[in-house]
């Protein structure tokens, strides 16, 4: 299946996108989806820490992902 | 409605925000107010730019006014976030809390402008005179 990935803050930097396409296994889980996302843009691991989120909400690593999710990559915020 | 909140690239309007959590029932308003401020650790901010993941910073924002209804015993929320480029001594974010009594408004307003800063999906890119750094970021 293929999912949109967006990134925001300094992620968009990193990767110099907003947003992509990944293609991933059915059954994919947000623990699997954090080891892809690894191997394709291994300027990520710079930063200590990022969440992520699927349709708008904050996502547990054993959540397993559906073909129609967007996913979001949020590195640590700093709102306020 | 008991909760207000909004994310805009509008400047924020204090009176607003006072306005719509007023009400004859309440005993007090508390209200907290953040700036930009013109330095980070000896450098000097010339200014701010803030950006979102918008539909979900809004949800965030719902969740937490929501929970500092269920948590406190207070009447009226408003917490507004700003978006876009501000300048030193401009207002990012208010929150407003109303209440019968002031220890909960109190109370509540910190806990809304904590839970904030920890949770709402929005990032802020300092400019110096010589550079610009993501805050938080630690790359």
């Amino acid at each position: 299946m293929t999912l949109k990935v967006l990134f925001f803050g300094i992620t968009r930097d990193l990767v110099g996108a907003n947003e992509t396409i990944m293609n991933l296994q059915k059954n994919t889980t947000v623990a699997d989806f954090k080891k892809a996302l690894k191997k394709s843009y291994p300027v990520l691991e710079k930063l200590n820490s990022y969440a992520i989120a699927v349709n708008e909400v904050y996502a547990q690593d054993l959540l397993e992902l559906n073909s129609t999710d967007i996913i979001a990559i949020i590195p640590p915020v700093s709102g306020g | 409605m008991r909760t207000s909140v909004e994310l805009t690239s509008n400047q924020l309007d204090l009176q607003e925000c006072y306005r719509f959590v007023e009400d004859p029932i309440c005993g007090g308003i508390s209200v907290f107010v953040g700036t930009v401020r013109n330095d980070t650790q000896g450098k000097e901010v010339r200014q701010l730019d803030f950006s979102s993941y918008k539909p979900m910073a809004i949800k965030e924002m719902q969740k937490i006014a929501d929970a500092a209804l269920v948590k406190y015993d207070i009447y009226k929320i408003a917490i507004h976030h700003a978006e876009g480029l501000l300048k030193v001594s401009e207002v990012p974010v208010i929150i407003a809390v109303s209440s019968k009594h002031r220890k909960a408004a109190i109370l509540a307003c910190e806990f809304a402008i904590d839970t904030l800063k920890e949770k709402v999906p929005i990032w802020k890119k300092e400019y110096f005179s010589d550079g610009e750094v993501w805050v938080n970021a630690h790359p």
